[in-house]
């Protein structure tokens, strides 16, 4: 039986600025463990670096905290070889939209079985502000003196179209929704993203909660279909948008599970680990006499 | 004694790969020492390919220069390499595609014209069967027996149906009869069957020596994005991944490969990279990581000539000084450096002990010359090394005993600084990885003092490394009046230049690091400390080598003999060289 303090550790509190959207995320990624009833040592959180990497210090599950940038591809050589494992990536915008873009795109067509969670607060946190791959077109701050006019990012659509089998979005202002999408995601065979809206409260003043709270919506109260891929991406991209705001135009954006499908994972696709997982496979004892042979 | 060298020169895209290590082949059949190499340019089609194996009735340790046989598939063959001919030298070539004039070559000189087209076109085969021809006619100029070539076939091609089979014997029995007809018995040196009946020979790459060791030592998982060269090590891990069960799996870049390889080990596998120096670039990042969180890892690294693409398919050991240093601050790591196809076997397989016990990233660095040549190995060499090799996974924990554990800390801080590691999925073992500094927990930690210890600790752990090979090996008499020194593939044409030199009597030692990290530094003291003169063979413009052993020992080289060209060193300029210094 997993219970909240099982999963609580005794020598460190998180040090995130009070109020920051991060809290939000652990707390729900905590009650979808217990929720799931996951024994703690058969959990992997992989982070890479940033603010939101942080997280697997303060969750009691096994952690690998890497590169900034690079947990996906950790995650994926975990999985590989222990497939027995519940693996979750935790990552910042920065860390899964600019640095690991590519991993991301990778992971997704391979459609490994685990979940990536990402903290998107559209700034660069750790490095105390900096414009990220989501920050807003036409947003100024003190790494861009003048509006920048990159469109950003835009997570649903580049995992829409990179093959992704679970596609949502969720905020770190409504636990209740998160905890559901992230037990979704983790049930979920096959790869699962959770990108998480995520009010950096230090840093990013313009995507605070209450501009979240007047903008989001839940995809399911218009009853959408989520094996619809056409509508899927309609409703991904409503936000963010890659133009300018009108005046007195505001932004639409849609949580919940945009796109689900099933489809075989990357470990359907490995004989090796069919019937066992690698790691709890008989080690060594290899004859390579017959390959020896085959060169005389 | 015999010893043949043969070559055979074309345009690219005429497998002339395939049939240079089924000549090989040929000779290792017959008994013979084998050593092979092949120069190629970096394309799929057109640019000259030149593939040249050795053979001899004694044992040899490299190609040499001058050329025997010459298979010559176009002009340009001709051109680029007849000076290269010996004194009696055959030069096998199609008169009704090319033109030669006897007066172009020295006296002596054997032409041995074969009607490849025509003979193709006669059993209707097609054009890109002439190779094949080729190598049959090669095979009728010193043997006068086909049986060798048709079992070679047989074995080669049976996966590929009994039709592939009858048309390869078909085409190469053509031009092995066309010559026995026509030239048996003009080129003077034939091959008496089994001349070196005595020992069982296997004919084996580079490639395929590092990946059969880590095959032998129990390697599961590899994320390796193909580069040249060491694509023989990838290809053969993926030929033999679901007969020995390795996740071999081709990642989208480098750094994926290695953060692959560094998660698949974390969670229990035995894992591996490999690349060369443009890959290894963009994984120098995670060798820090892999030093940091502890986590065996097993790299290779072919070099080549750089920077950037450089000389893709040609050699060099300018990587020495990057693989030594690459990464940000100090950690631990051990770089070794096999000289030719056995050592390439074992310490691949040692490798993998040393990554486990010691909890750490260990660089196997070789080149292409190693790892695309092939050379004779006797069977029961490779094979007793093999079976008397002993996996050591060092301290992972037991499920019983991490199950009692109530407080488990991954990185305490025990006397040797190898920390009991778990592995996830047990329960008590509960524990993070981190690449930030930390405590014994894994907490990131910034105190001055977790720091020192921490970085002390790693270190430590290298302290109770056992290779399972010697750090350095010497060869030759200990009082000869010159020390070679060189590491790596530089191995083989040494020896094959000692041996040369024996036989003029002159007398020259060779000391061999294996070990380049940690260095040995009383090894090499006591090996070279005392030796009047030092040669030093390396494959790189600015010492790499020499500079390390100065900065290790204060012991300075009195000669030395570098090469940057993207080429391999032969015996013969290493004769050369010694002569002048001696
Ligand atoms: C290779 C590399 N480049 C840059 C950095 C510096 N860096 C650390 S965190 C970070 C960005 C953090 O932003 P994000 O990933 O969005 O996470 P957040 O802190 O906002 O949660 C950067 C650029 C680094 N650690 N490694
Ligand atoms: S800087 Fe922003 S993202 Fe980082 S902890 Fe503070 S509020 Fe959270």
């Amino acid at each position: 039986m997993t219970e909240l303090k099982d999963l609580e550790i005794t020598y460190d509190k998180p040090n995130w600025c009070p109020g920051c959207g991060d809290f939000g995320v652990w707390v729900s990624l905590k009650n979808a463990i217990v929720s799931l009833q996951l024994n703690p040592w058969e959990v992997v959180l992989v982070s890479g670096i940033g603010c939101s990497s942080k997280l697997p210090y303060w969750v009691k599950t096994y952690g690998f905290n890497g590169l900034h940038g690079r947990p996906m591809p950790i995650a994926e050589g975990i999985r590989l070889a222990n497939s027995g494992l519940t693996v979750i990536v935790i990552g910042g915008d920065g860390d899964q939209y600019g640095e690991g873009a590519n991993h991301l795109l990778h992971a997704a067509r391979r459609n490994i079985n685990l979940t990536l969670i990402v903290h998107n607060n559209q700034i660069y946190g750790l490095t105390t502000g900096q414009f990220s791959p989501t920050t807003d077109i036409g947003e100024k701050n003190k790494a861009t003196p003048v509006p920048t006019v990159e469109a950003p990012v835009n997570p649903m659509s580049y995992s829409l179209a990179a093959g992704a089998t679970f596609v949502a979005r969720g905020f770190a202002g409504d636990n209740k929704q998160e905890t559901q999408l992230v037990m979704e995601g983790i049930k979920h065979k096959g790869f699962s993203i959770i990108d998480t809206m995520q009010p950096c409260v230090t840093f990013n003043h313009k995507n605070t909660f209450s501009w979240f709270y007047e903008r989001v919506y839940k995809v399911e109260d218009n009853g959408h279909d989520t094996s619809d891929k056409a509508q899927a991406y309609l409703i991904a991209e409503e936000w963010p948008l890659k133009r300018a705001l009108m005046d007195g135009e505001k932004e639409k954006i849609a949580t919940g599970i945009l796109y689900k499908e099933e489809r075989p994972t990357w470990e359907d696709g490995t004989p090796q680990i069919s019937s066992m997982p690698l790691v709890k496979q008989s080690f060594g004892n290899r004859d390579i006499t017959p390959l020896l042979e085959e060169l005389l | 004694m015999t010893d043949i060298q043969w070559l055979i020169g074309g345009e690219a895209g005429y497998g002339i790969m395939t049939i240079g290590v089924m000549m090989s082949k040929i000779f290792t059949r017959l008994g013979l020492s084998v050593f092979d190499y092949v120069e190629y340019p970096s394309l799929i089609r057109g640019g000259h390919n030149a593939y040249y194996v050795r053979g001899a009735s004694e044992q040899i340790f490299s190609q040499k220069k001058s050329v025997d046989i010459l298979v010559a598939l176009n002009r340009e063959t001709i051109d680029k390499h007849k000076q290269e001919l010996s004194d009696g030298a055959a030069i096998i070539y199609d008169d009704q595609l090319i033109k030669v004039d006897p007066a172009e070559f020295a006296l002596g000189t054997v032409l041995i014209p074969v009607p490849f087209a025509g003979i193709i076109k006669q059993i209707n085969v097609d054009r890109l069967m002439i190779n094949t021809v080729a190598v049959g006619a090669s095979l009728g100029l010193i043997h006068d027996d086909f049986n060798v070539l048709e079992k070679i076939m047989q074995d080669v091609f049976s996966k590929k149906g009994e039709e592939v089979v009858i048309e390869n014997i078909n085409a190469a029995k053509s031009g092995f009869e066309y010559v026995q007809k026509n030239s048996f018995g003009k080129f003077k040196r034939i091959i008496e069957k089994n001349i070196l009946q005595t020992q069982k020979n296997i004919l084996i790459g580079g490639g395929e020596s590092v990946a059969l060791g880590a095959i032998q030592s129990g390697v599961n998982f590899s994320a390796i994005y193909p580069m040249t060269p060491v694509n023989g090590v990838m290809m053969t891990l993926i030929a033999q991944s679901l007969k020995y069960g390795i996740v071999a799996k081709e990642p989208e870049d480098e750094i994926a490969g290695i953060n692959m390889a560094i998660g698949a080990s974390f969670a229990g596998a035995r894992s591996m990279v490999a690349t060369s120096g443009g890959g290894f670039s963009l994984m120098v990042e995670s060798v820090g990581l892999a030093a940091q969180t502890e986590t065996p890892l097993v790299i290779v690294e072919g070099m080549r000539p750089g920077p950037a693409t450089g000389m893709p398919t040609w050699t060099g050991q300018g990587d020495l000084r990057f693989v030594l240093h690459a990464g940000q601050d100090d950690f631990p790591r051990v770089v070794i450096a096999p000289g030719d196809m056995l050592e390439a076997f074992n310490m691949s397989m040692n490798a993998f002990n040393i990554a486990d016990i010691c909890q750490l990233p260990v660089i196997l660095v070789v080149d292409k010359y190693l790892m695309e040549g092939h050379a004779t190995v006797p069977f029961d060499k490779i094979s007793s090394l093999a079976k008397n090799f002993v996996i050591k996974r060092g301290k992972i924990i037991s499920d019983e005993d991490v199950a009692l554990s109530t407080d488990y800390k991954r990185y305490s801080l025990v006397d040797d600084g190898i920390s009991p590691r778990s592995i996830p999925g047990q329960k008590g073992g509960i524990a993070l990885s981190g690449s930030d500094e930390h405590d014994e927990r894994g907490l990131y930690n910034e105190e001055a003092e977790v720091r020192i210890k921490m970085m002390n600790k790693r270190f430590k752990k290298l302290e109770s490394l056992e290779l399972g090979f010697s750090p350095v090996d010497s060869y030759g008499l200990a009082d000869a009046s010159l020390t070679i020194v060189g590491f790596g593939s530089t191995k083989m044409p040494t020896l094959e230049a000692m041996n040369w030199l024996a036989k003029e009597n002159i007398s020259v030692n060779f000391l061999k690091i294996n070990c380049l990290a940690p260095f040995p530094v009383d090894a090499v003291i006591s090996a070279i400390g005392k030796s009047g003169k030092t040669l030093i063979i390396e494959g790189n413009k600015t010492g790499q080598l020499e500079g390390l052993i100065r900065e290790y020992t204060g012991l300075t080289m009195s000669h030395n003999f570098r090469k940057y060209d993207g080429r391999p060193f032969y015996p013969e300029e290493i004769i050369a060289r010694i002569k002048e210094v001696l």
